[in-house]
């Protein structure tokens, strides 16, 4: 039973390696036996999966704009612009300063250049935190702090979007993308919010976006594999990937009265944050799909799984454990991509809802096909370290 | 019989737990103190050298046990710090507080100590390339944890007993506010009947410091630290780096009263707005502060006539002051010239992602105590702004309803409006 409060889908902004765009993803996604786009020596011993070519004038159209952000501001702004485009908002006064939005971030896109100077010259001197200040206060960028900062990928938005409703950021690696899609559908739910836009971006290729990962050696090393196929191979298994995911969601009345086209509806969101030192992450994933009201039947699931050993194995131990269900690790073809992680994860379970037809298997070798329309699909992101959370998207 | 819904037919958000730490000193009591006599918290700098710095006072929090651990060790004891005091004040059991956790915190970074010692612990190759290989054959998980942005909340949330996966949030200088508001919404939507929200900042680095010089955000009177923070004087030169944290235990009303707890106050209403006109500086026609201003207020159900005090952003730079002079004096109109407006930011600096919690406390202890904290150092009056800052003096006066301002870099605006009884 469909309510006019309930939440929808009705636009789609997505990047990675391997485009830009639904249609560009879905095209791609659907062949089967797809190879990724790796890029394996820039940050040898690291594979990351790079950034398409992109003209960012298409989204953000001045070059002075442009130049206020470093590369993830302008990737989560592009991507942001893609879905506001997609659902018909962009460029819309009125919809747009009405519109709420919720951003899952990172930042610390630091000077690599400004930074190597000054840890090489620490190697020479002991007076390391005046050595700071000398080069700091001459070397950096003014404009770099807002450039990097987490909360201006948000303020960017609002400046080249437009978008000015409110404007929320929140910060904790997937788990930031899982509470920016639970808080905005929970807004819609409850009436205090008609359109919100939410999503996130990760730029990985820059050395603290792979240490951010390293400091605990969770990336994976050596050849690549897919994502389900890294325990036991050199490193902590995960493999990065640039991109970004932003999704317009729409109480539906609202979609309805301005005729707009629905991708899905997204059902149930849950997190959780198990203590994972305390062996507590199966349970909360059991939990959690119990939590996500699954349907009966087969059911294809969008796993954001990252490749870190513990989390990865924990989730495909739950995935399999029930036979209704095909997963899908699209990070073996996109990477992973922390906070847009699970907004990506979303969006992807919207377009296999919309188009009525399941992805092929990412890993022949990991994954079992699903045959038939997917009416329901489960999107999920389980941590790399910490938080979880999954929804289930819905046809319209 | 009480009425347990606002005029939206929301349930009443009620504060049932304060707590406080900024330069002034750990704890209500001690802060109060030194608020109300016009004491200030901003000193020389000692934690890092000052060589080569334009700027060299801040409001740090220097007697933590973290002080001079890095900026997310000492984040997490500021929050650790008021938690524990607003969740003991509320009565609730402070190991298993049982609901959502909402925290406002600065972003982190790999601390500059950290990689230089990851560095120099090797000689093999340079930049990048070495950190990278010293880090992944670290052993422990300290290190890394202080770069994670989920960290600081998830062990707050192991430590409070709090509920599901917690918040971090990040909307600037306005972050403080943002998480109380959070809180609120959370125990209105009814997902909760109570919720914990923490601003905290110990951010405070030698990096962070030069970062604000860089913007030309920060005063360089050096030479009076606690002369510099000046709002609303005509001669402010920008405002002082600080530390500090708040934390309230928010409640529905019914719950609060169904456990006989103490009501310090109402969380009545919150509005935000977001600024598109430039990443530092606000739309020079104050449009979204004022319709922030009046979307809190249309949120609490009051009219401008009865907010009694403004608990004022009032950072002390050029443009903050101006601009929330023009929104202030749009919103209330004639009535601003008489209504008192005080910064606490005069003494305690701009304490930044913990401000607009930093300040909520105070705004609460202001109805509670029936004195308003006073705007120390104006001594200059900017002829600009004509506003009753309750100059240098606290005063005695009964103040049943306050608003608060944060408004943030990046266009971030958030007010929250607070009153003394539930009607």
């Amino acid at each position: 039973m469909s309510s006019p409060r309930d939440v929808v889908i009705t636009g789609i902004g997505l990047v990675s390696s391997l485009g830009e765009g639904p249609d560009a993803h879905w095209q791609k996604l659907a062949q089967p036996g797809l190879q990724p786009v790796l890029e394996t020596a820039r940050f040898a011993p690291y594979t990351v999966h790079p950034l398409p070519e992109i003209d960012w004038n298409l989204q953000i159209a001045k070059r002075g704009d442009q130049r206020q952000m470093e590369t993830w501001q302008r990737l989560g702004t592009y991507a942001a612009g893609l879905a506001l485009d997609d659902a018909g908002i962009k460029g819309n006064d009125e919809l747009c300063t009405t519109m709420d939005m919720v951003v899952a971030a990172g930042g610390g896109e630091r000077d690599e250049a400004v930074d190597a100077a000054i840890l090489a010259a620490s190697e020479s001197r002991n007076d390391r935190d005046v050595l700071l200040n000398e080069k700091l206060t001459t070397e950096l960028r003014p404009t770099l702090f807002l450039a990097q900062l987490s909360n201006l990928l948000a303020g960017n938005i609002s400046i080249v979007h437009k978008v000015t409703g409110s404007s929320r950021t929140f910060m904790g690696e997937e788990g930031a993308g899982v509470s920016a899609v639970e808080t905005a559908a929970a807004r819609i739910r409850s009436g205090q919010s008609t359109h919100v836009l939410v999503g996130g971006a990760f730029q990985t290729e820059h050395s603290d976006m792979l240490l951010g990962y390293e400091l605990a050696g969770y990336l994976h090393r050596g050849p690549w594999k897919p994502v389900w196929q890294r325990q036991g191979a050199a490193g902590g298994g995960v493999v990065s990937g640039s991109g970004g995911a932003f999704l317009v969601l729409e109480q539906r009345e609202h979609a309805v009265s301005r005729g707009r086209r629905i991708y899905a509806e997204l059902g149930p969101v849950v997190s959780g944050r198990a203590r994972r030192s305390r062996g507590e992450l199966d349970a909360e994933i059991a939990g959690l799909l119990i939590r996500a009201a699954l349907p009966n039947g087969k059911l294809l699931a969008m796993s954001g799984a990252s490749g870190a050993h513990a989390a990865t194995s924990a989730e495909k131990t739950a995935l399999d454990a029930n036979p209704a269900i095909a997963a899908r690790g699209f990070s073996t073809l996109t990477g992973h991509m922390k906070e847009a992680q699970f907004p990506f994860a979303v969006a992807l379970a919207a377009l296999a809802v919309d188009r009525k037809a399941a992805y092929p298997v990412f890993d022949a070798a990991a994954e079992k096909p699903f045959e038939g329309i997917p009416a329901s699909v489960l999107a999920t992101a389980i941590g790399y370290h910490q938080f979880e959370g999954m929804a289930l998207v819905k046809s319209a | 019989m009480t009425n347990f819904r606002d005029h939206m037919g929301r349930p009443i958000v009620a504060v049932t737990g304060i707590g406080v730490v900024t330069s002034l000193g750990v704890g209500k009591a001690d802060n109060w103190a030194a608020l109300t006599s016009g004491k200030s918290g901003i000193h020389p700098i000692t934690r890092f050298p000052v060589d080569h710095l334009n700027t060299r006072i801040s409001g740090m929090v220097d007697f933590l046990d973290s002080s001079s651990k890095g900026a997310s060790p000492l984040t997490y004891e500021l929050a650790e710090t008021a938690a524990h005091e607003a969740v003991a004040e509320s009565g609730l059991d402070s190991s298993d507080f049982g609901g959502p956790l909402f925290l406002a915190s600065p972003p982190v970074e790999l601390d500059w100590h950290e990689r230089f010692s990851l560095y120099n612990s090797d000689s093999q190759d340079a930049g990048a390339e070495r950190l990278l290989r010293v880090a992944r054959a670290l052993k422990e998980l300290d290190i890394f944890e202080t770069t994670q942005f989920g960290s600081i909340a998830d062990r707050l949330a192991d430590r409070f007993g709090t509920r599901g996966l917690p918040i971090t949030l990040s909307t600037a200088c306005a972050s403080g506010a943002t998480a109380i508001q959070l809180g609120v919404e959370a125990i209105r939507r009814g997902e909760c009947d109570r919720a914990l929200s923490i601003g905290a900042d110990g951010s405070a680095t030698a990096e962070a410091l030069i970062r604000f010089s860089l913007l030309s955000a920060l005063s360089t009177h050096n030479d009076i630290p606690e002369k510099a923070s000046k709002p609303f004087s005509k001669d402010r030169d920008g405002f002082v780096l600080a530390e500090g944290s708040g934390a309230l235990v928010l409640e529905s009303l019914e719950a609060a009263l169904a456990r006989g707890a103490t009501v310090l106050g109402i969380l009545r209403g919150c509005g935000e707005k977001a600024d598109d006109f430039h990443r530092t500086r606000s739309k020079p026609d104050g449009s979204p502060a004022i319709a922030a201003v009046r979307a809190a207020l249309a949120d609490a159900g009051l009219s401008k006539d009865e907010i009694d005090y403004v608990n004022a952003h009032g950072t002390s730079t050029p443009e903050n002051d101006k601009m929330e002079h023009l929104s202030l004096s749009t919103v209330f109109g004639e009535r601003i010239g008489s209504m008192p407006v005080s910064s606490n930011k005069s003494m305690i600096g701009h304490t930044l992602s913990a401000a607009g919690a930093v300040e909520a406390a105070f705004s609460l202890m202001t109805m509670r105590e029936s004195v308003i904290p006073p705007t120390i150092n104006y001594d200059n009056p900017d002829p600009a702004i004509v506003l009753d800052v309750v100059p240098n003096k606290k005063r005695n006066a009964e103040v049943r309803s306050v608003l608060s301002n944060s408004f943030g870099f990046g266009g971030q605006n958030t007010c929250l409006v607070m009153a003394r009884e539930p009607v």
